[in-house]
């Protein structure tokens, strides 16, 4: 039961954020109930919970995906076109998006599933490189290549429509991390969920055990890939459109950086890790303008203006000295989780043996 | 006619980029099962560099002199900076191949934005010799003379690669090492020079790949490095891991195709076509080309 009572609260007192009208001096420019404030919270959840699904992969199942964020794209490109090109209503669009984020991944899964290890980073990779290039290809005007499509919130219910309805936006980014939450929760305590853990361990095993490998990891890959399709439909709205960078294929290596820099396969981890990146991300820039850092001599002040090198070398220094992440500090023996994931991509000749035993000794 | 041969002896030059980014990316995870997304990183940094030299050598007065002095400074660069992960970020990780697969995401992440940072994204206009966009006409058909350098560069890698396997100790070495590291390690051999010498390899083939690109695109700009990685990824893949001759055959065939599609269709396709090969080849021979299974 109290397993269950520290999220509910978690989840609750953070619904109440939006009533707060409390000022944060130096991490946000104004108040927590301004509109402003809140959309970067509510960005911050979303990717909190989009990382959550892909820690679905990759932590839990030790499936190093780099083509995630296209089910994410997908989710805004289609929710997007739907209501704004077609002119559907939100019921229809949603069924038809709820629909192709089921179809494609189970496609696309079967097809690079076939792969494993890093051969499958790099397929899923490519599938991403070609929704990257539709998107920028525009067919039928339909993406808006460089533009993006603006949402049309004609179909929308009101709650969700304007700036001043922000606070409805942010605790509809909150539902969806929640749902995200216990979605992943109950999935990786169920049955299939410990043979995903088993699969990440030692997929021999679970092969050996006579169980296939390939359904579960195909049924993680789907999930996954729904509740990022399903995060991909909450953006849309919340940003009122779609932009292509949402489908470039920095956007999944960010959420392998989020799900490490919380984490990885660890409860809180991927929230965390999401809700930090995503806060850096969006408020670097603003710290990097500030009088302090202006009046650095230049060598200092271009790197720290530009947030992917302050996020890609602070990711480094994660990896080297904090590999359990943010949610595996004061836990011993976490480096486990990476471990394990390491033995998963081993190319076939350096598995195991005396040698890799006498070198881990040295 | 002249269309097509156009299009092919184009396509056999942007394969050839993709080889020379192909063959270091394979040879590195065929030794050392590390996936290196800072190879992007490498090949910016390798154009920047020879780009930023072209500006400060100024001195030397005829361009094709120039041109080539930048070159090898690009060079020199993108092997250092090849050097250096490999000694400072690769190496203390050793056997965790995560780990290192993360390191060189952040690093390709850190170093684009960097050049970016200081940079612009914009496009920087390269200075290339006169000779290199003259054409020369081949059955009827005018191609830019910088294609054949793009070829000629990635054949004389690809025999250099080849004999250097062939003759040398080293060669040997990384041979063996990527059949069987463990065995390698347990004859007495210390692999780990074998670790720092293909890094290099891999950094100075991306780094000329990235000068050749500022010839090709007539221009260089941060994301280009990127945007080249992921079809050389498809390129290793199809072609098989760890196997240079199989980089090389799919590097041509990604090439051509890419070409053909992008015109004979439109423009764009040819890059889809490209992954639904890949996930043709996937479907048929798991191991790719050279069947080197990478698979389980």
């Amino acid at each position: 039961m109290l397993s269950l009572f520290v999220p509910l609260v978690v989840f609750g007192l953070l619904a109440l954020v939006p009533q707060l009208s409390v000022d944060v001096p130096r991490l946000f420019d104004g108040p927590l109930d301004t509109p402003g404030t809140l959309q970067i919270l509510a960005l911050c959840l979303l990717f909190g919970g989009v990382a959550m699904s892909y820690d679905l992969l990759f932590g839990y199942t030790g499936l190093l995906s780099f083509g995630h964020a296209l089910y994410f794209a997908l989710g805004v490109y289609l929710t997007a076109i739907g209501l704004s090109k077609w002119e559907w209503s939100l019921a229809r669009t949603l069924l038809v998006v709820a629909l192709i984020g089921l179809i494609a991944p189970l496609v696309l899964g079967t097809i690079s599933l076939r792969v494993g290890g890093i051969a499958f980073a790099m397929v899923t990779l490519a599938f991403a490189q070609a929704g990257t290039v539709i998107v920028a290809k525009n067919p039928d005007g339909l993406t808006g290549a460089e533009e993006g499509v603006f949402l049309n919130v004609d179909p929308l219910p009101e709650f969700f429509v304007g700036v001043f309805n922000m606070k409805n936006l942010y605790w509809l980014a909150l539902g969806y991390a929640a749902a995200v939450f216990f979605i992943v929760r109950w999935a990786t305590d169920s049955s299939p969920g410990r043979v995903w853990q088993a699969i990440r361990e030692n997929e021999l095993r679970v092969q050996v055990l006579g169980l296939r490998p390939f359904s579960y990891k195909l049924m993680a890959f789907v999930l996954a890939s729904f509740l990022a399709t399903a995060g991909g439909v909450v953006y849309a709205i919340l940003i009122g459109g779609a932009t292509p960078e949402v489908a470039s294929p920095n956007l999944t290596l960010s959420l392998l950086i989020m799900v490490v820099l919380g984490g990885a396969g660890l409860r809180w981890g991927a929230l965390l890790g999401g809700i930090l990146y995503t806060f850096l991300d969006q408020r670097l820039p603003a710290l990097a303008g500030s009088e302090q850092v202006q009046d650095l001599p230049s060598i200092f002040r271009t790197p720290l203006s530009e947030p992917l090198f302050v996020l890609g070398t602070l990711f480094i220094l994660l990896v080297f000295f904090l590999p359990g992440g943010i949610a595996g500090i004061g836990r011993r023996g976490r480096r486990r989780g990476l471990r394990l994931l390491d033995e998963a991509v081993r190319p076939e000749g350096a598995r195991g043996g005396v040698v890799d035993e006498a070198e881990a000794q040295a | 006619m002249s269309t097509w041969v156009l299009l092919t002896i184009t396509g056999l030059g942007l394969g050839a980029m993709y080889f020379l980014i192909a063959s270091g990316l394979s040879l590195i995870y065929g030794l050392m099962g590390v996936l290196n997304f800072a190879h992007g990183a490498f090949i910016t940094v390798g154009a920047y560099a020879s780009w930023y030299a072209q500006g400060k050598l100024d001195g030397i007065g005829s361009i094709p002199l120039r041109f080539l002095a930048a070159a090898l400074v690009g060079l020199a660069v993108g092997g250092a900076i090849a050097i250096l992960t490999e000694l400072v970020l690769i190496r203390p990780l050793y056997q965790r191949h995560i780990e290192q697969v993360l390191v060189t995401v952040g690093l390709g992440l850190a170093l684009t934005a960097l050049v970016a940072g200081i940079w612009t994204q914009t496009q920087q206009v390269y200075l290339t010799p006169m000779w290199l966009t003259e054409t020369t006409s081949v059955f009827g058909a005018s191609i830019p003379n910088d294609r054949f350098v793009e070829i000629g560069a990635a054949v004389v890698v690809l025999v250099g690669i080849l004999a250097f396997f062939r003759f040398t100790r080293y060669g040997l070495i990384v041979r063996a090492g990527v059949e069987n590291r463990a065995m390698v390690m347990a004859l007495g051999i210390d692999v780990r020079k074998a670790f720092t010498l293909v890094f290099l390899l891999g950094g100075l083939a991306a780094a000329l790949a990235g000068i050749l690109s500022g010839v090709y695109y007539g221009g260089i700009d941060p994301a280009r490095g990127t945007h080249l990685l992921i079809y050389a990824f498809i390129v290793v893949v199809i072609g098989g891991l760890g196997s240079i001759v199989g980089s090389a055959a799919a590097a041509v065939i990604v090439g051509l195709m890419q070409q053909y599609a992008n015109y004979y269709a439109s423009s764009g396709v040819g890059d889809i076509a490209v992954v639904l090969l890949l996930a043709a080849v996937l479907l048929v021979r798991p191991g790719g080309l050279s069947g080197a299974v990478a698979a389980h």
